[in-house]
């Protein structure tokens, strides 16, 4: 039993983290209806700016994550400016979208490889080792903060989205983009807005992401995962990546636990084939109705 | 002269790959990113055979081939009803899925690679030449068959084929299994010529590198195809020795063409001896008028 509460914990902390990168994914989808394979690598960035900042400028971690926020909004949304707008402007259908989000990854990937070199680098010491015992019940101090940050930053997510002008302005969007556009909406700005927070969400995620493991140009790769939880809650829905990161934080967790981690991706990849066959709209994504 | 050799063996099977994708990206609009999952299929079935069946090469191609063709079957079964971003994510997935597989396979090398598959030189150094103009000929008969305007009619309105009689799901499995045959077959051309495969060769990002060529030669193009999987496999080839810098210039070359050149190097234009022929007389004409034009401006 405290196994198992064990792995809860864990689950609940890595998932928490994939709902953290998963938002960004899905975010960008219900606007734009691509994946954005690109995601992957400005979180990426984000745990490179954040690790610079710490070791070339000496800031505090709290500030390492607000700077590595504000490059990852603004580098988001310069990608967004540079690579899709001209494929907007000429109404591309989505397959120009995703080949060049995987251009833009490979770009940066190799990028990054070729100026900073491929081996991974160690942040340094921000908490304390040892983990924090409940019972016999571990918790690493690293997998609390990243489960409150995750849940901070999420939290104003939501209320940013349900609360505020903007965030009707986003829902609004997502669900017509002509229509509202027609009702005085300022799509452009909303395209804007959302890859911002995106950004700057992938920035956090990363800077939780090396601190937790270490920081390497393949970064992107691994955030693969959270597109598979973004799909299995729902492409385009945010309770439903939400939801399918938390899942598929426990189920990778558990599988790691019991099974073995040879079989954890394999179990993952299993569950979107899964999610796609039976239910394409995830569990709380919009009904993907055809559009013929 | 062997480094050379090496490289053209290379292109005639990345070719054999990309003129499956071809046909199922090119001429049918579906858009797949886990080709290299059917290639992994068809490289080690086709190394099982060598290795470990002593079998001759071309049953270790054949078996490649049709492998990967019945697995194909099975997933277009399954997916094929997705609609546009949602096939492409279950194809990645299927990708992602044949990786762990024969990560966790000890026979066959798991994760390490499987070295010492049986290496073929002297005249079957021929082999992937010939396999790459078989593979272009059933591609052109293909696509000129009933079969393949069918296909055509499917990518261009799905609803509208439907209502004139095309089987939808027929037209697009058979694209499908074509190219994943093609795939297998370039996989396991892979296998016995490298003599070394692993099973992270085959990843997500060999996947998006098929679907790219056919993109830079041009959506629906057969001769747009085969040249961009020449001139794709031996740029990088000629850049190996700026090796870090080669992917940052090639992403940064993929999306300069997605956004300034969308329809490809050829634009679902074909090169053959009568097209050449036609755009000859076409300019021909176009210069008899205007001279004639112009004379008859002149009285």
């Amino acid at each position: 039993m405290a196994q198992f509460l064990q792995q809860l914990v864990n689950g609940l902390s890595i998932g928490s983290i994939y709902a953290l990168m998963a938002v960004g994914y899905s975010l960008v989808y219900s606007i734009m209806n691509f994946s954005n394979f690109a995601h992957g690598s400005v979180i990426m960035l984000g745990a490179y700016l954040g690790y610079y900042s710490m070791t070339l400028l000496g800031l505090p971690f709290w500030l390492a994550f607000i700077a590595a926020a504000l490059g990852t909004a603004l580098i988001a949304v310069v990608l967004e400016r540079l690579a899709y707008k001209p494929l907007r402007d000429r109404k591309a259908t989505f397959l120009y979208f995703i080949i060049t989000a995987m251009g833009a990854s490979i770009f940066i990937d190799n990028f990054v490889i070729a100026t900073i070199g491929p081996t991974p680098k160690m942040f340094p010491a921000v908490f304390a080792q040892g983990p924090i015992l409940f019972g016999k019940i571990a918790l690493g101090r690293i997998d609390l903060a990243m489960f409150v940050i995750s849940a901070i930053c999420l939290a104003a997510l939501i209320i940013f989205i349900d609360y505020t002008k903007m965030g009707k302005a986003i829902q609004a969007t997502s669900f017509n983009m002509k229509a509202s556009t027609l009702m005085g909406i300022n799509t452009n700005m909303v395209i804007f807005i959302v890859f911002a927070i995106g950004g700057a969400l992938a920035g956090i995620a990363g800077v939780l992401y090396g601190m937790k493991y270490q920081v390497f140009p393949q970064i992107g790769g691994i955030t693969l995962k959270s597109f598979i939880a973004a799909v299995f809650g729902g492409l385009g829905s945010l309770p439903g990546a939400l939801l399918g990161a938390l899942v598929l934080g426990l189920v990778e967790t558990l599988v790691s636990g019991y099974l073995s981690t040879q079989y954890r991706d394999l179990i993952a990849f299993l569950i979107l084939i899964t999610m796609l066959i039976v239910r394409p709209s995830g569990i709380m994504g919009k009904n993907a109705e055809d559009k013929a | 002269m062997e480094y050379i050799l090496g490289i053209l063996i290379l292109s005639a099977i990345n070719l054999v790959a990309v003129l499956g994708l071809s046909v199922l990206t090119g001429f049918t609009g579906l858009f797949s990113f886990g080709h290299a999952g059917f290639m992994a299929i068809g490289a080690y079935t086709s190394a099982i055979v060598t290795a470990r069946l002593h079998l001759p090469f071309a049953v270790g191609l054949l078996a490649a081939g049709l492998v990967a063709g019945i697995i194909s079957i099975g997933l277009g079964r399954l997916t094929l009803k997705l609609k546009g971003d949602y096939f492409c994510i279950a194809t990645m997935g299927f990708g992602e899925i044949v990786k762990p597989l024969l990560n966790n396979w000890k026979w066959v090398g798991g994760a390490r690679g499987w070295e010492s598959i049986p290496k073929y030189g002297g005249i079957s150094l021929l082999l992937p030449f010939a396999v790459a103009v078989i593979a272009v000929i059933l591609s052109w008969n293909l696509i000129n068959s009933r079969q393949g305007r069918n296909m055509v009619a499917v990518r261009e309105e799905e609803l509208a084929a439907q209502m004139a009689g095309v089987n939808v799901l027929r037209s697009k499995m058979i694209a499908l299994v074509f190219s994943a045959v093609l795939a297998g077959i370039a996989g396991g051309l892979m296998a016995n010529f490298i003599g070394f495969i692993a099973p992270k060769t085959f990843n997500m990002v060999k996947s998006t590198e098929l679907t790219i060529i056919v993109i830079f030669g041009g959506l629906g193009s057969i001769s747009g195809s085969v040249v961009a999987a020449l001139l794709l496999t031996v740029l990088p080839e000629l850049f190996r020795a700026f090796s870090s810098w080669r992917l940052v210039f090639y992403g940064l070359a993929v999306m300069i063409i997605m956004i300034g050149r969308p329809k490809g190097l050829m634009g679902g234009l074909e090169l053959t001896p009568t097209s050449l022929r036609k755009a000859a007389a076409a300019r021909k004409a176009k210069r008899d008028t205007a001279a004639a034009t112009a004379e008859g401006e002149k009285r």
